[in-house]
């Protein structure tokens, strides 16, 4: 790479990796990290920043991203979506097969891969379909995926009813190492139920989705995975429930890994009620009790949860605009994730900071089997710099994100992104915004 | 002015506690004052609506819109008669189907009403949390008149009024809401504003139409009419909701007649002077039998009357107390 060194002075170097914490200087040099050591003399031409007071640590990597293209670009394209997490300190993120069409063949996430090499400021690894247009009848063309470069399967946004065809999946995908992702909802307890069964959602008169109806199929398929003999990863956990039947299914040694989002991890179903049906609060799984809540705070701690996932779904503000049980499920999570994460768990010391770094870097790209989320010599150069300290109004015009349906919009957070390297390369910064595209 | 005018406008003037929201959007968010408020103001409502003249300049010159996505005889014309009686223009917007469905959404719609400057919209909605959304959003006042199976205010503050004046008092009363709770609006605002003025509420229905959690408003909560109609003051029957999916949660018309049913003779286990009341539309034969539902105890067409009164008392409250000649 043509890029010149970068060498980060002074900074809080934080790497799970090789559970290091302590102030250092670290050297971006082609691309990859090239030193990470104590008073680096910089190289010549080298380009120095200044982290005195910050934090550096590997760049993120979000293992759940909606990016929206092909299909759906009035919510998000591949440019807009990597923008905000470059804006975020995602250095490389998972795109989710549900665009239209479908990502269930190659030309499809071969049309992904090029978009992202053309219009996307970090990293984008896509994520096929299980089946086939999302039906959840036959296998989607996995192998031929593979190929392209997809790095996990998932019918996200839809569960794999069918246990039949979630069994013949994890086989198949099993000879190609690829981990699949499931979206965890019986279709028959849910029933058209737009926000979480409980007291709220009788306050609201909403139709309730019960905890049960994501618990009932996690317990399923870890059986499903057992008998397969494969890699099984539950998508954005959001009960207490599930997190049991995860403990369970690993200590008979059942391959099963799981994340959780921020808004799980730190809102509850009473901000439905709060906000008086803002549809910025409907999401798919729908925010939980208070109790869930904390059970999955203490499991991300102990290990149970193994990553944070943003599942990032940007939705238009037309879309949003209707009546609660009318408008689309998601919100937008890029930007917040970080911020939201310190300010909810980091500050009041529910979380580690290592830990806190290990579960957005670290621990995604392990389950992925990704070179990322490390600072070992040699690899990658994606880092991020953010403060712990100062804060980040979460304001409606201040996205990347093309779709603002986020949460946190109004609220002032402690935890700030400050700057985002990939590829050795600054990509993001706080105070410069956007870098000028490379040649 | 006339001197009955006179009269009218003297209503509220007198009263010390004003109702300074700008929406009705359920009673959850309404206080104890706020509901003898209305029933106050409701009772010298009433007197209005006796005269043999009907009708007070009180709100000359204000546009009421109505907005009716989903069906009704007696709340529409409830609230089209209270208009009236108040000298109110008042516009009607129905539309058989919900918003998405037609193309336009809820909230344009309502920005286009917006615009030809409505002092209140009456809305009547599918969707629960329907009216939070044009509150939010307009600055005009909002009326729920039901949405969804959310919440049904003036009609719990109507049957509020009905109980009052039969019994005198709402504090002490033993009240037995029976039906499908699951899917009632009328359930859930009668649970709330009963509680709010002191009264004991038993909610009574099949287990599976019976939302989560629903004991914690503090009502009791049994499955067996018997348990529920013992000593009741009051039993209110609701409607099984078969278009909301509340006939899945029961397997036949007759079953639920057979153990839900307000027959005479489960009628006999609540007091002597107990009332029957139901919001209406009634099921004859599921919920209730004609029997009683036409006889003596029932007090189901005073429950209409009151309707016109409270709708009253709310358009003045929410949009008379602020004219331009005051």
């Amino acid at each position: 790479m043509s890029d010149a060194p970068v060498l980060i002075r002074g900074g809080r170097v934080v790497d799970p990796s090789r559970r290091l914490d302590q102030t250092l200087d670290v050297l971006l040099r082609d691309g990859v990290v090239a030193k990470v050591d104590e008073r680096i003399p910089p190289p010549k031409g080298c380009e120095v920043v200044d982290a005195a007071g910050l934090v550096v640590a590997p760049g993120f990597v979000d293992l759940h991203t909606h990016l929206r293209e092909p299909g759906y670009e009035y919510k998000e394209t591949i440019a807009s979506g990597t923008q905000a997490a470059a804006a975020g300190g995602f250095t490389t993120v998972c795109a989710m097969a549900n665009t239209d069409p479908v990502a269930d063949d190659a030309p499809t996430v071969s049309f992904v891969v090029r978009r992202a090499r053309e219009t996307g400021v970090v990293r984008v690894l896509p994520v096929g379909a299980v089946s086939k247009g999302l039906k959840g009848v036959e296998l989607a063309e996995i192998g031929s995926m593979k190929a392209e470069g997809i790095v996990a399967l998932s019918d996200d946004g839809k569960p794999v009813a069918d246990a039949g065809l979630l069994r013949r999946a994890l086989e198949y995908a099993s000879m190609f190492d690829l981990p699949v992702v499931v979206h965890e909802e019986d279709p028959a307890l849910v029933r058209g139920g737009v926000m979480n069964e409980g007291w709220v959602s009788t306050r609201l008169g909403l139709a309730g989705w019960p905890a049960a109806a994501e618990a009932t199929m996690v317990a399923r398929d870890v059986q499903i995975a057992a008998l397969a003999g494969a890699r099984l990863h539950v998508a954005h956990v959001s009960t207490r429930e599930s997190l049991d039947a995860i403990r369970n299914a690993r200590r008979k040694g059942v391959s099963v890994s799981c994340e959780a989002t921020p808004h799980h991890l730190t809102l509850t179903d009473e901000e439905v009620a709060r906000s008086g049906y803002d549809t910025r609060f409907k999401m798919n799984p729908p925010l939980r009790s208070e109790a869930d809540r904390q059970a999955l705070v203490a499991a991300l701690a102990d290990g149970t949860i193994d990553c944070v996932a943003t599942d990032h779904a940007p939705h238009h503000a037309d879309e949003k605009a209707l009546e609660f049980a009318d408008a689309p499920f998601g919100v937008t999570g890029l930007e917040t994730a970080l911020p939201v994460l310190v300010d909810a768990l980091l500050a009041p010391k529910h979380l580690s900071l290592m830990r806190l770094v290990e579960v957005l870097s670290m621990a995604p790209a392990r389950l992925f089997g990704l070179p990322y989320g490390t600072l070992a010599d040699g690899a990658p150069g994606d880092v991020v710099l953010f403060s712990t300290t100062r804060s980040t109004a979460v304001t409606p015009d201040g996205f990347l994100s093309k779709s603002r349906n986020s949460p946190w919009i109004a609220r002032t957070l402690k935890g700030r992104v400050e700057r985002t390297f990939v590829g050795g390369a600054e990509v993001w910064s706080k105070a410069g915004g956007l870098a000028a595209p490379r040649s | 002015m006339t001197r009955r005018t006179d009269d009218a406008a003297d209503l509220a003037a007198d009263r010390s506690h004003v109702f300074s929201r700008k929406d009705l959007l359920d009673i959850e968010s309404i206080t104890e004052d706020d509901v003898r408020l209305v029933l106050d103001t409701a009772e010298s409502m009433r007197e209005i609506n006796q005269r043999s003249i009907k009708k007070v300049p009180t709100l000359r010159g204000k546009l009421v819109a109505n907005l009716f996505f989903e069906s009704s005889t007696r709340t529409r014309f409830s609230f089209e008669i209270a208009e009236r009686r108040l000298s109110a223009d008042s516009i009607a917007f129905t539309a058989a189907a919900s918003s998405v469905t037609k193309g336009e959404t809820l909230l344009d719609t309502a920005k286009n009403l917006m615009a030809m400057s409505p002092d209140a919209i009456v809305l009547r909605h599918s969707r629960s949390g329907a009216p939070h959304l044009l509150a939010r959003e307009l600055p005009c006042a909002v009326i729920n008149a039901g949405d969804g199976t959310h919440e049904h205010p003036t009609q719990a503050l109507l049957d509020a009024l009905t109980i009052r004046r039969a019994k005198g008092r709402l504090a002490g009363l033993k009240v037995a809401i029976c039906g499908d709770i699951a899917n009632s609006r009328v359930a859930r605002s009668n649970v709330g504003l009963l509680g709010k003025m002191g009264a004991a509420v038993t909610l009574c229905g099949p287990k599976t139409l019976l939302p989560a959690e629903i004991e914690r408003t503090g009502a009791i909560v049994v499955t067996r009419m018997e348990e529920a109609l013992e000593d009741a003051d009051v039993v209110m029957i609701l409607r099984v909701q078969k278009e909301r999916g509340g006939g899945i949660g029961f397997p036949s018309d007759r079953e639920y007649y057979d153990i839900f049913g307000l027959t005479p003779v489960r009628r006999k286990l609540a007091k002597k002077d107990a009332i029957v009341m139901h919001p209406g539309p009634m099921n004859r034969g599921v919920e209730i039998d004609s029997a009683v539902a036409d006889g003596p105890d029932s007090v189901i067409l005073d429950q209409v009357e009151n309707g016109v009164a409270v709708r009253m008392a709310v358009l003045y409250l929410l949009i008379g107390a602020s004219g331009d000649d005051e």
